[in-house]
């Protein structure tokens, strides 16, 4: 079948099982779209109000689905609008496949118009980019594009296309699905040692991260907690791997992490880590981090272990291989003392929650609470980054595995409401976002997709008129210099912005206003925004100080 | 602190120096000195790097070059096992009473001569790097004009490739 190289594009990606893109068109993809347009039947473009948006919705689809996400943009501005997406997809290890046109082979390096050299600005942000700059080897980059993005650890790969090589023709066959790239498996020298090492150890912490979430290895990582009685902690992008009410889940830890989840890998003897990479959000000073255990460190990168924290035992490996295999390997034993701690552990958690935790005004945590009552252990929770992520993350009673989606790594404000297009559309189902009236701000041009495309989303804005996070940190280190962090000077009302983009807007103003208005969002299908005001002076607690360690943990304010 | 050289065979593709530069930059290794030519086939490059670290440093960035898509082999030349080369070029001035020391010199460090001019003449130093810099301390106080110098190569003695493939 001869076509042409932008038809090439569009059934490759057929063939490779995308049904859904999104993206924005533009003069060097204009080919593309006219393919798109033939095969409308046969894959599903969502048009969003800006090329960050459609990155932000093609992640999220990937993240919701564990599929290959794919957004298309043209060149130039296009492709660098493309950019704080793709980072974001780096960061976080998460397959994304950016389709950018480009100027005709000719034209490319004359400065000509909308012409960017995407390539060279994409490079430290993809696990690898192609220019492809002729048409018989398209069909076979684009292939092997969707094999990197998704073996080992993920994540984005950019294809740049000359418009010339979208227009000339070529013959087309179609190929399978292409495989994952085989891992290496765990060497057993290595898993004996482990095993030893399990053996021997008095207090036994599993922590783990994102890798949890795109291997798959929520009921490996219980089954060793259980087989060797082991409290688990997770980083923030491991959420809803392990579900909340596992009694022996401790929840996130780290800058923002659960008291129990963070004392008790302080005071381990043995933390064996999965899929995480010590992020300096999860350990705060690494000289002062789990000075008494010896860390086992298992991922399928091998370029993170020992990268930031050094470990007695690093397995780069096929990570729920290995889990199988080191289960396999263990006897099953009890360590009652150390329960005994994490119980109590857990138990001062709950003491210092109440104290902190106000009844007579709508909280974070009483308004995520709420909102759970309306979703479904498989509704995707979908957040933007700062002080309502962080509540989430601890609030949240996650049951499903993927349905926690949020931007950790690169932490990118403006993340959420594409990302919830996208993960609406990966999952069909009703999708719940988190935002502030910050983070919200910066891309609420995607309400237009979101009102275009009819999608089912829960917009709730923890509205509290300043940027929160960064006002915590003015009010704990900088003399309460609230240096351009009160936005109370905006006039923005969501409400009517909602309206005007023919979305259904509703506000709580306070707490009995709560579940009524709760009600009301989650009783239709169609997309709502609720407006919902909170205290500008909420804090995430507890919190250890960046570059602390957890004697300098904060559990309560103490400044006023 | 040491000296590490590493070899590394990539793909013989247009940007793959930028790539492998730009990691390097990106996670803040320094390059004491980069080459890059063909070898025996077309489909690949050879670029080697000496840098200066611990050895945390470089197995970090053994396993950085490893993650690259391009690259397919890396290794770190053992000081014991590789030849190590490294040439020089160095333009030096061509004065009367300082010239016969400038020619013993090279005599000794068995150089030559490849351009003489009145004013100028210019000396190609081949060795490893301490040779080459014990030429250079040597020659500093009769007037360097202008140096380049190609950074090191590396070959292992013996039935040792670098491309895993290869074999006799």
């Amino acid at each position: 079948m001869i076509l042409s190289g932008a038809e090439i594009v569009v059934e490759t990606l057929i063939e490779q099982g995308c049904k859904t893109v999104f993206g924005y068109p533009g003069g060097q993809v204009i080919n593309l779209y006219d393919a798109l347009y033939t095969r409308s039947d046969r894959i599903q473009h969502i048009l969003t109000a800006h090329e960050q948006g459609a990155a932000h919705a093609a992640d999220g689809y990937a993240r919701a689905s564990g599929e290959v996400g794919v957004v298309i943009a043209t060149s130039g501005p296009g492709a660098t609008n493309l950019v704080t997406g793709i980072a974001t997809a780096y960061l976080d290890s998460i397959p994304l496949i950016a389709i950018t046109g480009n100027v005709p082979n000719s034209l490319i390096g004359k400065d000509s118009f909308q012409e960017v050299d995407i390539t060279g600005v994409t490079l430290p942000i993809t696990k690898h980019n192609f220019l492809v700059k002729s048409i018989d080897k398209l069909a076979d980059t684009i292939r092997e594009a969707f094999a990197i993005a998704k073996s080992g650890r993920p994540g984005p790969v950019l294809i740049d296309i000359p418009k010339d090589v979208q227009v000339a023709t070529y013959p087309y066959q179609a190929c399978p699905v292409v495989e994952k790239k085989l891992q290496k498996k765990a060497k057993g020298d290595k898993l004996s040692r482990a095993a030893q090492m399990i053996a021997e150890c008095h207090k036994p912490y599993i922590y783990f991260g994102g890798g949890a979430v795109s291997a798959d290895i929520s009921k490996e990582i219980t089954a060793l907690a259980d087989l060797i009685d082991a409290p688990i902690g997770c980083t923030m992008m491991g959420l809803s791997a392990v579900p909340v009410d596992h009694p022996r889940y401790l929840g996130m830890e780290g800058m923002h992490g659960h008291y129990a989840s963070s004392v008790a890998q302080d005071e381990a003897d043995l933390i064996i880590t999965i899929g995480a990479r010590f992020s300096d959000r999860a350990t705060g000073n690494v000289a002062k981090y789990a000075r008494k255990a010896k860390i086992i460190h298992i991922d399928t990168d091998g370029a993170e272990l020992n990268k930031n924290v050094s470990v007695e035992l690093g397995i780069e490996c096929d990570v729920k291989d290995a889990l199988q295999r080191l289960i396999s390997l263990i006897d099953k034993t009890e360590h009652p003392d150390w329960m005994a701690r994490i119980a109590e552990l857990k138990a001062e958690e709950a003491v210092q929650f109440e104290k902190v935790t106000a009844k007579d005004r709508i909280t974070p945590y009483a308004l995520i609470q709420e909102t759970a009552k309306h979703t479904a252990p498989d509704t995707p929770i979908v957040t933007d980054v700062g002080q309502h992520q962080m509540w989430v993350a601890q609030f949240y009673p996650f049951r499903n595995s993927r349905t926690f989606i949020s931007s950790g790594g690169l932490g990118t404000m403006g993340f959420g409401l594409g990302a919830a297009v996208g993960a609406a559309k990966a999952t069909g189902k009703r999708t719940v976002l988190f935002t502030g009236d910050g983070s919200f701000g910066m891309n609420l041009n995607e309400l237009a997709t979101v009102s275009a495309e009819n999608v089912p989303v829960v917009i709730i804005i923890m509205n509290n008129h300043v940027l929160g996070m960064v006002r915590q940190w003015q009010t704990l280190f900088f003399q309460k210099h609230y240096s351009n962090t009160d936005l109370h000077d905006r006039k923005t009302d969501f409400v009517k912005l909602a309206e005007a983009f023919g979305i259904r807007g509703y506000r709580i103003h306070n707490l009995s206003e709560l579940s009524g208005v709760m009600e009301k969002a989650f009783a239709e299908e169609t997309p709502v925004l609720v407006d919902c005001a909170i205290y500008e002076d909420e804090f995430v607690l507890p919190m250890l100080p960046p570059g602390g360690c957890i004697e300098d943990i904060i559990t309560e304010r103490t400044d006023k | 602190m040491e000296r590490f050289v590493i070899a590394i065979l990539v793909e013989n593709q247009p940007g793959i120096l930028t790539r492998v530069a730009s990691m390097f930059n990106r996670r803040g290794f320094n390059i004491d000195s980069l080459t890059v030519s063909e070898t025996e086939t077309h489909e690949y490059s050879r670029i080697t790097i000496s840098l200066t670290g611990d050895d945390g440093t470089c197995r970090q960035i053994i396993k950085q070059l490893k993650k690259l898509y391009n690259v397919k082999e890396v290794k770190v030349m053992d000081r014991q096992k590789s030849v190590f080369r490294e040439l020089a070029l160095i333009k030096l001035q061509n004065r009367p009473e300082t010239r016969q020391e400038i020619l013993s010199a090279v005599d000794i460090f068995r150089s030559k001569i490849v351009d003489f001019s009145p004013s100028t003449l210019c000396v190609e130093i081949t060795g490893e790097t301490s040779k080459i810099e014990a030429f250079i301390a040597l020659v500093e106080p009769l007037g360097i004009l202008e140096m380049c110098r190609t950074g090191v190569v590396a070959i292992e003695r013996g039935c040792h490739y670098l491309n895993s493939e290869t074999s006799l």
